[in-house]
């Protein structure tokens, strides 16, 4: 067990480092706005995070990430270029199904982050730089995805825009993804869908309904995603590899998949601005899948530093792009955004077990 | 001396005193009808009578050693239930799934493919995720987590949550039933693939009791 005030510590070394690389400190409330959260993420964040009823501002939320208030402080006035640093607790419900776990993880732990709000060619550089810079005496496994890539390869299916749409959709949910893979390889048979006697009942519309049944029945007239482009989708996702490979791997298919061209150099720039900064590219562990099992809305470049000698644990590092997220909360307003958190309670673990 | 928890009344009660009895054990109230302690022949065991849904939590704590609940009541109640709890036999009644159903109105909405469909078009079109009124929020998060469901809410329905539907407050419900009647006359329909849970009673032993005379218990029972 390390005492709360080691984490706190090594906590604080991150944050100096982090004003250090230039970020002005923000301390967001630990009490936050479930409305936004939960338009966010669903149904997810009632699982994970405590939800409490105040009597004047409704449902609020123990804070289970900085993302979301750093993000709407920024567009509540901040001045661009900006970069913010902060350090504190996160509140995580676990419920780990039928049998609790013998070590249970945390319910509360301190998150030290880093964020760039800046239209840089650059800053994924900068981020990822900076984290392995800092955590680099802890011997970790650097991994690298890149959801550009894959967004892109997916618009470049030749399959109706409301397949696509449904793909785009739901590409961080594997099963749902695969299910429609699966459903638009194979020519659609017409469905019979009997009228119903019921009465009309609940507030979505029966134009609603006619909308998406006229959806469905075109679904027969539309060609099958042919073979070649779902075997190019699926080796796609399958590249991991360290990432000078990697990158080999996705020119080639960028050949016959022009559409990821653009992207597929975007990372390579940025294995190049890495270089640069003396992190070498062979040492970073690119797959391409990386970024599927992230949240939703890193939509660019994710990023983990795990311990290879404790594989239960989650990352002691993660981040990424979430342009899609500032767009979600800016109203039509968007910012290029890019960053990431510490865990240094799990980094103090680390330390004690040296 | 063992202590068991049963449902202090209605039929779940009266099935239970009826499961005990045909194993050679009497159960009754002591008294009046309306005193929760309990009288017991032909076993070594000290009864009360509780809320079906107080037992799991009561199993939990050690109060209790044994307890008659619903499955589906074990699950939704205790986080990592097999952690506090053993399931010692199915006793066959109280049976309920744990469903999930659509307005029947809906015909293009066949299977849960449909379902995250069109959860995904009203979101877009109202601009907040479709409802799913339901009190059994862990079972039905975990179901339609695992299923990989998208852009959908809970919201709580702690009784007549059939009538959410009609009432505008919820697209879907995630309720037990047994025979469908109630849904039927609230004019919704059973997805067939989203069986949640197939609850019925059970007897289950807390794992905070004395296991051995658990078991010799249980042989009892079971001679």
């Amino acid at each position: 067990m390390v005492a709360k005030s080691a984490k706190q510590e090594i906590g604080q070394r991150f944050l100096v480092a982090f004003r250090d690389a230039g970020a002005a400190e923000v301390a967001p409330d630990i009490l936050l706005d479930a409305a936004t959260l939960l338009d966010l993420y669903g149904e997810d964040i009632r699982a994970r995070a405590y939800l409490a009823t105040d009597p004047v501002r409704g449902e609020v939320v123990l804070r289970p990430d900085f993302t979301v208030p750093v993000v709407q402080a920024h567009m509540d006035g901040g001045a661009e270029p900006a970069r913010y640093c902060y350090l504190g607790e996160v509140f995580r419900k676990q419920d780990h199904g039928d049998t609790r776990p013998e070590h249970p993880r945390d319910n509360e732990y301190l998150q030290a982050g880093f964020e760039v709000f800046a239209r840089d060619p650059e800053a994924d550089a900068e981020v990822f730089a900076l984290f392995h810079r800092l955590l680099s005496p802890y011997g970790l496994d650097a991994a690298m995805g890149d959801m550009d890539i894959l967004l892109d390869a997916i618009r470049a299916l030749p399959v109706s825009d409301a397949r696509r749409a449904a793909l785009l959709h739901h590409v961080w949910r594997p099963i749902r993804f695969a299910r429609l893979i699966a459903r638009f390889s194979a020519p659609v048979e017409a469905r019979d869908l009997p009228t119903s006697p019921a009465p009309w009942t609940g507030l979505r519309t029966g134009s609603e309904m006619e909308a998406r049944i006229a959806t469905l029945e075109a679904e027969p007239d539309a060609a099958p995603l042919p073979a070649i482009w779902r075997d190019r989708l699926m080796r796609l996702f399958a590249i991991d590899a360290p990432a000078p490979l990697a990158l080999e791997q996705l020119r080639a298919l960028a050949l016959e998949i022009p559409q990821i061209a653009e992207a597929v150099e975007r990372l390579a720039a940025r294995l190049d601005q890495l270089a640069a900064r003396g992190v070498d590219p062979a040492a970073i562990h690119f797959a391409a899948s990386h970024g599927r099992e992230t949240m939703e809305y890193y939509d660019g470049m994710t990023f983990t530093f795990t311990a290879p000698q404790h594989p239960g644990w989650p990352p002691i590092a993660s981040g990424g792009r979430y342009d899609a997220l500032t767009a979600q909360l800016g109203r039509g307003r968007a910012i290029p955004a890019v960053g990431g958190i510490i865990r240094p309670g799990l980094v103090a673990e680390l330390e004690a077990s040296c | 001396m063992l202590k068991l928890g049963v449902p202090s009344k209605g039929r779940l009660m009266e099935d239970t005193f009826g499961w005990f009895e045909a194993r050679g054990i009497k159960l009754s109230r002591a008294g009046s009808d309306r005193e929760y302690a309990g009288r017991v022949e032909g076993a070594d065991l000290s009864l009360v009578l509780l809320s079906a849904g107080e037992i799991p939590r009561e199993m939990a704590a050690g109060r209790i050693d044994l307890g008659v609940t619903g499955s589906d009541l074990v699950r939704e109640k205790l986080a990592g239930w097999r952690s506090d709890v053993r399931e010692l036999v199915p006793m066959g009644f109280g049976h309920a799934d744990l469903i999930l159903a659509v307005p029947a109105c809906w015909r293009d909405c066949e299977n849960l493919d449909d379902f995250a469909a069109i959860a995904r078009q009203f979101r877009a079109d109202h601009g907040f995720r479709m409802r799913v009124a339901t009190k059994y929020h862990r079972l039905v998060r975990a179901f339609l987590a695992e299923h990989e469901i998208a852009d959908y809410q809970l919201v709580d329905s702690q009784g007549a949550t059939e009538g959410t539907v009609a009432n505008l407050t919820a697209e879907a419900i995630a309720d037990i039933t047994s025979s469908g009647e109630t849904l039927r006359a609230n004019h919704l329909k059973i997805l067939p693939d989203a069986l949640i849970h197939a609850s019925q009673a059970t007897l289950f032993a807390s794992l905070q009791g004395d296991q051995a005379e658990i078991d010799r218990f249980l042989s009892q029972l079971q001679a």
